[in-house]
């Protein structure tokens, strides 16, 4: 009996680590998607055509990109740090690429159903600092050096607001698993956080843009004043791979708003969908996410740095903090609903 | 409770094994033509001029040390948001007691012109 529990288990675990290769798999190719629909949009936006030559609609223009990266030459400036130079795109890749282990995409579907998993992102992606940090500053090179700086600035002081609009949505939902928050905004849109908790959702959101460094909080790499921020020094695959890090982690931020504020994998009005359903409910309100993104990109002109600080630390913050005691007094209140 | 830990960890490892190899990759497809003129650091062509690790200014450190402060006191309020319900009233007041020792240090470094950036 128990070589039969030892068996089920190594079968469950095999089970998820092979969704977990998947989802890496459909994230790099939503991130070849996502790059090709930015680039239409924003040409769409301004009154351009956009890349249509290679493949139908230009769909193939992504993998041309990355063809054409991966026969570059790799280099190392000779003044820079050799170790951190190759190290830092794989902590930007690597931050990325995990975030998503507790993402549930349908009830019980998940890579880890683990009961702390809003504490793994939160420190996940904390960890996405330490990428363009360690790329600024082993460039050796003065404009990465500042973008480097700019860029954990940034991210730490956004990192507060987001903590802490998180932290009014675990008072709603009395967990801090995933699937128990969206199971706690139920089928019915109205019990949606975004409803429930707006100035969390909006707090959120706007962190997390900053927390990607998406216009209009694209001060890292403001290519008029830096060249290109933390990653002047870099090329090749090493340019490519924290590309993939940036699309891959403004599709993550989709799927953790969809979770926390949209109500994930929740089809409305219908609580007892079958799993597909769940699945391209969730996907469908990612893609929606993902669009606002690439929307706000290309119609909100960028801060000044002052601005953006000013706009974390002194309106953010004491938004949050303001919302999460009015969240708590409301549970009070109306008893948890 | 401890094996729902391993998918994550088995995660880790993929997105690790999928840094190195994307990195590989690049080192061994991509030509080695190295110049001297190419090694040299990047300033949009001009010559670059003095070091690039300088003195940087203060206001770096002292958003660090201030987001040090501020989130460990966001930390404070996970186990308190969990158990929430089973506190009521007393756990509400409680936090409305430290949202407002937070908000004294925080009107403090604000008076203090901590956060001005200009």
């Amino acid at each position: 009996m128990q070589y039969l529990a030892v068996f089920f288990l190594a079968m469950e675990l095999a089970h998820r680590v092979a969704l977990g290769v998947v989802m890496i798999t459909v994230i790099i190719l939503s991130v070849v998607l996502t790059v090709w629909s930015e680039r239409r949009v924003a040409a769409f936006i301004q009154h351009r055509v956009g890349p249509n030559r290679v493949g139908p609609f230009g769909l193939l223009q992504p993998f041309a990109d990355v063809m054409k990266l991966l026969f570059k030459e790799d280099v190392v400036p000779s003044s820079a740090n050799r170790f951190y130079h190759v190290l830092a795109p794989m902590i930007s890749l690597f931050a990325a690429m995990t975030t998503v282990a507790v993402v549930p995409f349908a009830n019980g579907i998940a890579i880890a159903d683990v009961n702390v998993g809003m504490l793994y992102i939160l420190a996940i992606t904390s960890l996405g600092v330490y990428g363009l940090t360690i790329a600024g500053w082993a460039s050796n090179n003065k404009y990465s050096l500042l973008g480097g700086l700019r860029s954990s600035a940034q991210m730490i002081s956004y990192e507060l607001a987001m903590g802490l609009s998180v932290v009014s949505v675990i008072v709603l939902a009395d967990s801090l698993n995933m699937t128990n928050i969206v199971e706690s905004q139920t089928a019915n849109p109205l019990y949606w956080n975004c409803f429930r908790n707006f100035l969390g959702f909006v707090c959120f959101t706007v962190a997390a843009f900053a927390e990607c460094n998406r216009a209009p909080f694209d001060l890292p790499e403001a290519e008029q004043e830096l060249v290109g921020g933390y990653n002047t020094e870099f090329g090749a695959m090493k340019f490519a791979m924290f590309f993939l890090a940036e699309y891959a982690n403004m599709i993550v931020a989709s799927m953790v708003i969809v979770t926390l504020f949209l109500g994930g994998y929740q089809v409305p009005f219908w609580s007892e969908a079958p799993w597909f359903v769940q699945v391209g409910a969730f996907a469908a309100k990612t893609v929606l996410m993902i669009f606002v993104f690439i929307w706000v990109r290309w119609s909100v002109p960028r801060f000044k740095y002052s601005q953006l600080m000013n706009l974390g630390w002194k309106s953010l913050l004491p938004l949050a903090l303001l919302n999460l005691l009015l969240v708590a007094a409301g549970v009070l209140l109306l008893g948890g609903k | 409770m401890i094996e729902s830990y391993l998918p994550i960890f088995a995660q880790i490892v993929v997105a690790i094994v999928l840094g190195v190899l994307l990195s590989t990759l690049g080192v061994l497809i991509g030509p080695k033509r190295k110049t001297a003129q190419k090694l040299t650091t990047y300033e949009s062509g001009i010559e670059p001029v003095g070091a690039a690790k300088e003195r940087v200014s203060v206001k770096y450190y002292l958003v660090a040390m201030l987001f040090i402060v501020f989130d460990i006191e966001v930390v404070f309020m996970y186990p308190w948001a969990v158990s929430f319900r089973e506190y009521g009233i007393a756990g509400l007041l409680s936090m409305v007691t430290f949202a407002l020792l937070l908000l004294a240090g925080y009107f403090y470094i604000i008076k203090k012109g901590a956060l001005e950036w200009d």
